[in-house]
């Protein structure tokens, strides 16, 4: 095994890099699928800091709490989508300022 | 200091999370955002993480990726490539962004994470496996709880109910 040169610094710069641009597209994207995009970057962006903390700590629990986080990241997807095709067979639209009605 | 794989691993990754929800086709948005998650992948390489990459790549590129492909293929084509945008939203998510980046990033620039370094060796992935049967048990089996009720839950959200059976609507 090589030893490691990245440092964790790095690591976390690329997460925070990621983080901003999905919080960049949740604020200003109206499309339903894009938002789940961002979402998606989001989440990834946590798990990666899951990653690099649990190797500079060393410590397994943080790659076990990784692949949680990516189960339920999958399942979230999962019911989205689902979501957003409801959404689309009722309003013709996935903009989701044509959403009104759900707001009750 | 970063080296060379890391930098352009990390170029690949941003770059393409900016691809995924700037460029005007959601279905290229969407292998953007594969190429996003497959850099992730590699970060987790780099990390000494080779299962959870693995398992990155097969769940996200697999099967979120691939979910997501045919949902942008289920909506009707103009709006694929339609991009209603108020430009003074945009330019007020920019600069949100950019303060998230500058703040957050001098925040840990300044904080101590720049002298943590590890001679440790990586933590091997059987370790993994341990703790998933060992003290993340219970947390196992309520996952496989959630997973199987969020696929019922998508099956009963996407189920038409104005369609009966051996009747078509194409």
């Amino acid at each position: 095994m090589l030893p490691l040169v990245n440092e964790l610094i790095d690591f976390v710069i690329v997460s925070v890099a990621l983080l901003a641009i999905g919080i960049y597209g949740l604020a200003t994207k109206r499309n339903a699928i894009r938002m789940l995009f961002a979402i998606e970057m989001i989440v990834n962006a946590a798990n990666l800091n899951l990653i690099a903390f649990a190797r500079f700590i060393p410590n397994s629990q943080g790659q076990t709490l990784t692949l949680f986080s990516i189960a339920i990241a999958a399942a979230e997807v999962a019911v989205g989508l689902a979501l957003i095709i409801v959404a689309y067979r009722m309003y013709k639209n996935i903009d989701i300022a044509d959403f009104r009605s759900l707001k009750g | 200091m970063a080296d060379t794989v890391f930098l352009a691993l990390s170029v690949l990754t941003i770059g393409s999370a900016i691809a995924a929800l700037e460029i005007r086709s959601l279905i290229y948005g969407s292998i953007a955002l594969m190429v996003t998650l497959s850099g992730i992948a590699g970060f987790f390489l780099l990390a000494d993480a080779p299962f959870v990459a693995m398992f990155q790549i097969s769940v996200y590129v697999g099967s979120i990726a691939v979910l997501i492909l045919f949902t942008v293929m289920l909506v009707r084509r103009e709006l694929i490539f339609n991009k209603i945008e108020d430009p003074r939203r945009r330019y007020a998510g920019i600069g949100l962004m950019i303060i998230i980046m500058v703040g957050l990033g001098t925040i840990i620039i300044g904080s101590g994470l720049k002298t943590i370094t590890t001679d440790s060796p990586p933590v091997d992935f059987k370790k993994i496996g341990e703790d998933f049967l060992t003290y993340y048990s219970p947390a196992l089996v309520v996952m496989a709880l959630i997973l199987a009720s969020a696929v019922i839950g998508a099956l009963v959200l996407a189920r038409r109910e104005d369609v009966t059976t051996g009747q078509r609507t194409d």
